[in-house]
C-alpha cells in the first residue's frame, strides 16, 4: 500500500540526513520525500511517501518518531486528505503541434511558463495521477525534460497536524 | 563567569557529576586536555586505544547506572571509538562521547584529520551533534546526557570544532533539568492496558515470563523478582538481561536462545502466556521466527515502541518504562483477591521439572586435561559467585553465561547485540574503576584478548586488579565450532595456536602477574593465587581445544529443535 506520511522537525543541520539515512539504513523505500521550512517557530515539513504493507508502515512511523529531531509524524493515508505535486515540462512544440501543447496545458489546467519558437515550458499541478495523466499525453509530442516536485499533502478538516496548532 | 569552550566541558562534566573520562588525546582536544590538567576532581583515565576508552566507559556504565564518558580526538581517534558506539548502541548503553574536530573553517575541507563524525557515527549513536557555536556548547553537553540515560538509552556523540573549545562565553550552572520539546519518551504504562495484562496473565495455565536488558537498564530487578514470585510462573533471561531475575531462585529457568537452555526454550516453546519485559525479541533468541511461541499470546513491556511487534507480532503491547508498568501491575497483583482466580501452574511446573531433569548443561570433567566449563565453576565457587564478570565473544562468552549465576543486576558485561570481540578487557577496567573494591573477573578467549590486551598497560598504570581468565583453547573456538558442525570440519582460519604469545610474559611485560593452569587440578590454586593478589592478573588457562557450547538452536531452528550434547 502507498502511503502518505507528513513528519514535523526541527529545522536543524543534519535533520533529513538522518531521515533520509533511516530509510536507507533499515531497506524502506521512498517514492518521493520534500521538505521545507513552515511557519516561524524552527520547524520543516517533511511529506514522503513510501510502499510497504502495514507492519513496515508502522515501522517506519515508529523509527521515524524516534529520531530527536522528530517532532511529530502523522500517516495521511489514515484519513481524508488532500495531495498536490507541480510538475514543470518542458516540450517540443513546432508548427501545427504548438495548439496541440496548448490544449492540453488547457484540459490539464496548468500554465505555460515559458515559450520559444519551437518549445513550451508548462506548469502543471495536482495529484500524481493528474500529473501522469498529462504527461502520458504530452510525451508522443516530445517531451525535452521535466521536473516534479514529489508529493506535498495536508489532511482535510479544521485540524491541524499538532493539537494546539 | 567568562569560559572557554575548552572550560565549559570540564566545568558542565563537573557539574553533571562527572567524575572519571576515559580518553586519549589528541590535536583537536588539547584544549581540553589542558583545561582538565587543573582539575584533578575530574579523574582521567588514559586507555591505550580509542575503542578500549569507548568499551571502557560502557563498563563503567553497565555497572554504575550512570552515563559514561569518553574523550577522542578528531579523525583516527573519532574512527577508533566507532566499534565502542556500535557496541554501546546495540545494547542501549548510555554514554556520551566528546569527540574533536578540526575548526569549523576547515570542516569540509579534508583538512588535517578531519573526518565527518557525524555522519559516521549518525547510524551507530542513539543521537550525535555538531556545536558550532559555543554559546550552545553548555546546553548541547547537558542534552547530549538527558538523551544518553533516558527512554531507551544510548551513546551520544559531541562533535567539537577546536576553535568552539577556545572561544570565550559566558557561562552558568543551569542544573541538569533538559527540555527538548521533540523528545518526551512515554514511561508510564497505559493503565487499560496493564490491567488487561494483569487479567491475561491471571488466566494462563501456562505462563512464561521473558525478560532482557531492558530490566537492568531500568534498574527494576526488585520489582521483577517481586512480581515473578506473586505470579509464580517460570523466569527465563536473555544474555543481557542476567542478574535482572535471581539465578538461584527456583522460579529460574536459565537463559534461552540459541545457547539457552533446554528448560527455558521447551517452556517458551510451549507456553500459552509470554509475558515479555524490557526484551527486543532478537534472532539469537527467537530461532525460527514462525514457530516462537506458536501458542503463547504475548505481552511485551517496553520503552520503545519500535522494539515492539518488530519481529514478532504481539497480543498486548505496552509502552513504558519496566520499573513503572511493574509497579503498576505488582498494585493490582496484590490487591486482596486478586490472584484467587488464577490456575493451579502445578501441572505446568511438573512439565518443568521433566525438561530440567535433561540437565542440558552437563559436561566431564575428567583428570588430564581442563574443560572450559570446569574453569567457569572453580571461578564462580571461589568469587562465591559474587564477583562483577565481563566477557568478550564466543564460546567463552557462552559458556560464562550458562555457568556464572547472577543473583544481582548490573554484575555482567557482555557484547551482545553488536558481539565484539575485544569488549571484555576494557569494559572489566571500567567496571573496576566504578567499584574500586569488587573483584572484577574476565572471562575471554586467546583470540579475543588479543584484539585489546594493549589495555593491560592501563589496567597496570591505573592499578586496576583485573583478574583475567584467558580459556586458551588455541582456536577462534566459536568459528571452529560452527565450522565443525555446518562445514564438515574444515577449520578454515580459525587455528590460532602459531604466533600465539606467552600470555604470561605478555602479562609479566606490562607488570602484571602471569599464571598459568594445564591440569585440571591446577585450576583452583591459579585462581586463588590471582584472587589473593590486588594486582592485575592473567591466568593462562590451557583448555581442551575442542569443546563445543551445548545446547544449541542452530540458526534458523526452532528453540524446540535444539541440539543436546
Ligand atoms: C555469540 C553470541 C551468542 C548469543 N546467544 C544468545 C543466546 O543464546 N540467548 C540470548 O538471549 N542472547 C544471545 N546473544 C545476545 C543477542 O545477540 C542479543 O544481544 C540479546 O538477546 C538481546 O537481549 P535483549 O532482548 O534483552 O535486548 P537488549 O539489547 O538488552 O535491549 C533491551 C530492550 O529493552 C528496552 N528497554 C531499555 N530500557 C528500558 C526501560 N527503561 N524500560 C523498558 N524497556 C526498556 C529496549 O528498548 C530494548 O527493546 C548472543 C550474542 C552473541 C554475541
Ligand atoms: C571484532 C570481531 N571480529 C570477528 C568476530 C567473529 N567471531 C565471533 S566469535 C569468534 C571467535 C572468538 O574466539 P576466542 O576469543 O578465542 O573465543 P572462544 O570462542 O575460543 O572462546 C569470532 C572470530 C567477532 N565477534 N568480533
Amino acid at each position: 500500500m502507498r502511503h502518505v506520511i507528513s513528519v514535523l522537525v526541527e529545522n536543524e543541520a543534519g535533520v533529513l540526513s538522518r531521515v533520509a539515512g533511516l530509510f536507507a539504513a533499515r531497506g524502506f523505500n521512498i517514492e518521493s520525500l520534500t521538505v521545507a521550512p513552515v511557519g516561524d517557530e524552527g520547524t520543516s515539513r517533511i511529506t514522503l511517501v513510501s510502499i510497504g504493507d502495514k507492519e513496515i508502515i508502522e515501522q517506519i512511523i515508529k523509527q521515524l518518531n524516534k529520531l530527536i529531531p522528530v517532532i511529530h509524524v502523522v500517516d495521511l493515508t489514515e484519513g481524508a486528505h488532500v495531495e498536490r505535486e507541480l510538475m514543470l515540462v518542458k516540450v517540443a512544440a513546432e508548427r501545427e503541434v504548438r495548439a496541440e501543447v496548448l490544449r492540453i496545458a488547457d484540459i490539464f489546467r496548468s500554465r505555460v511558463l515559458d515559450a520559444t519558437p519551437n518549445s513550451f515550458m508548462i506548469e502543471v499541478t495536482g495529484d500524481s495521477n493528474k500529473l501522469d495523466a498529462c504527461l502520458e499525453l504530452l510525451k508522443p509530442l516530445g517531451v525535452i525534460e521535466l521536473v516534479r516536485t514529489g508529493q506535498v499533502a495536508l489532511s482535510r478538516g479544521n485540524r491541524g497536524m499538532i493539537k494546539n496548532q | 563567569m567568562e569560559l572557554t569552550g575548552a572550560q565549559i566541558v570540564v566545568r558542565t562534566l563537573l557539574d553533571l557529576k562527572v567524575r572519571h573520562v576515559f580518553g586519549y588525546p589528541g590535536g583537536s582536544v588539547l584544549h581540553i586536555y589542558d583545561a582538565m590538567f587543573k582539575h584533578p576532581e575530574l579523574n582521567h583515565i588514559l586507555c591505550r586505544h580509542e575503542q578500549g576508552a569507548v568499551h571502557a566507559a560502557d563498563g563503567y556504565a553497565r555497572v554504575s547506572g550512570e552515563v559514561g564518558v569518553a574523550l577522542v580526538t578528531s579523525g583516527p581517534g573519532a574512527t577508533n571509538a566507532v566499534t565502542g558506539l556500535a557496541t554501546a548502541n546495540m545494547d542501549s548503553i548510555p554514554l556520551v562521547c566528546i569527540s574533536g574536530q578540526v575548526p569549523v573553517d576547515l570542516i569540509g575541507n579534508d583538512a588535517f584529520q578531519e573526518a565527518d563524525t557525524v555522519g559516521i557515527t549518525r547510524s551507530c549513536t542513539k543521537h550525535n551533534f555538531l556545536v558550532r557555536r559555543v554559546t550552545d556548547l553548555a546546553r548541547v553537553l547537558r542534552e547530549a546526557f538527558h538523551i544518553a540515560r533516558t527512554g531507551r538509552p544510548g551513546p551520544v556523540v559531541v562533535d567539537l570544532p577546536k576553535d568552539v573549545t577556545a572561544a570565550l562565553c559566558d557561562y552558568e550552572d543551569c542544573g541538569s533539568e533538559v527540555r527538548i520539546r521533540s523528545y518526551n519518551p512515554t514511561v508510564i504504562g497505559n493503565a487499560r492496558q496493564v490491567k488487561k495484562a494483569v487479567s491475561m496473565i491471571l488466566e494462563a495455565q501456562r505462563p512464561m515470563i521473558y525478560t532482557g536488558g531492558g530490566v537492568i537498564l531500568s534498574n527494576a530487578a526488585a520489582e521483577l523478582t517481586r512480581m515473578t514470585r506473586l505470579i509464580g510462573a517460570p523466569i527465563t533471561n536473555t544474555l543481557m538481561g542476567l542478574g535482572g531475575f535471581p539465578a538461584s531462585d527456583p522460579l529460574f529457568v536459565g537463559m534461552l536462545g540459541m545457547h539457552g537452555t533446554y528448560e527455558a526454550n521447551m517452556a517458551v516453546s510451549n507456553c500459552d502466556l509470554l509475558l515479555a519485559i524490557g526484551a527486543r525479541f532478537d534472532d539469537r533468541v527467537t530461532g525460527k521466527i514462525s514457530q516462537f511461541a506458536p501458542n503463547a499470546k504475548i505481552i511485551h513491556v517496553d520503552i520503545d515502541p519500535t522494539s515492539i511487534s518488530k519481529n514478532v507480532k504481539v497480543h498486548l503491547p505496552i509502552v513504558g518504562d519496566v520499573k513503572n508498568v511493574l509497579g503498576q501491575m505488582i498494585a493490582l497483583l496484590e490487591v486482596p483477591g486478586a490472584r484467587d482466580q488464577q490456575p493451579d501452574l502445578k501441572p505446568w511446573w511438573r512439565q518443568i521439572d521433566v525438561w530440567r531433569e535433561k540437565l542440558c548443561l552437563r559436561y566431564h570433567q575428567g583428570k588430564d586435561w581442563i574443560e572450559p566449563q570446569f574453569v567457569i565453576e572453580k571461578l564462580r565457587d571461589l568469587t562465591q559467585a559474587n564477583a562483577i564478570v565481563s566477557t568478550d565473544v564466543g564460546q567463552h562468552q557462552m559458556w560464562a553465561a550458562q555457568f556464572y549465576p547472577f543473583d544481582r543486576p548490573r554484575r555482567w558485561l557482555t557484547s551482545g547485540g553488536l558481539g565484539t570481540m575485544g569488549y571484555g578487557l576494557p569494559a572489566a577496567m571500567g567496571a573496576s574503576v566504578a567499584l574500586p573494591g569488587e573483584t572484577v573477573i574476565l572471562i575471554t578467549g586467546d583470540g579475543s584478548f588479543q584484539m585489546n590486551s594493549q589495555e593491560l598497560a592501563t589496567c597496570c598504570q591505573f592499578r586496576l586488579p583485573v583478574k583475567i581468565a584467558i580459556l586458551n583453547n588455541s582456536y577462534l573456538g566459536m568459528v571452529r565450532q560452527w565450522q565443525q558442525i555446518f562445514y564438515e570440519g574444515r577449520y578454515s582460519q580459525s587455528h590460532m595456536a602459531t604466533g600465539a604469545p606467552d600470555f604470561v610474559k605478555l602479562a609479566e611485560a606490562y607488570g602484571a602477574v602471569g599464571l598459568r593452569a594445564t591440569r585440571p587440578d591446577e585450576v583452583e590454586p591459579t585462581i586463588r593465587q590471582a584472587l589473593a593478589t590486588d594486582q592485575t592478573v592473567v591466568m593462562d588457562f590451557r583448555v581442551a581445544e575442542e569443546s563445543n557450547v551445548y545446547p544449541m538452536v542452530p540458526a534458523g531452528k526452532a528453540l524446540n529443535e535444539m541440539i543436546l550434547l
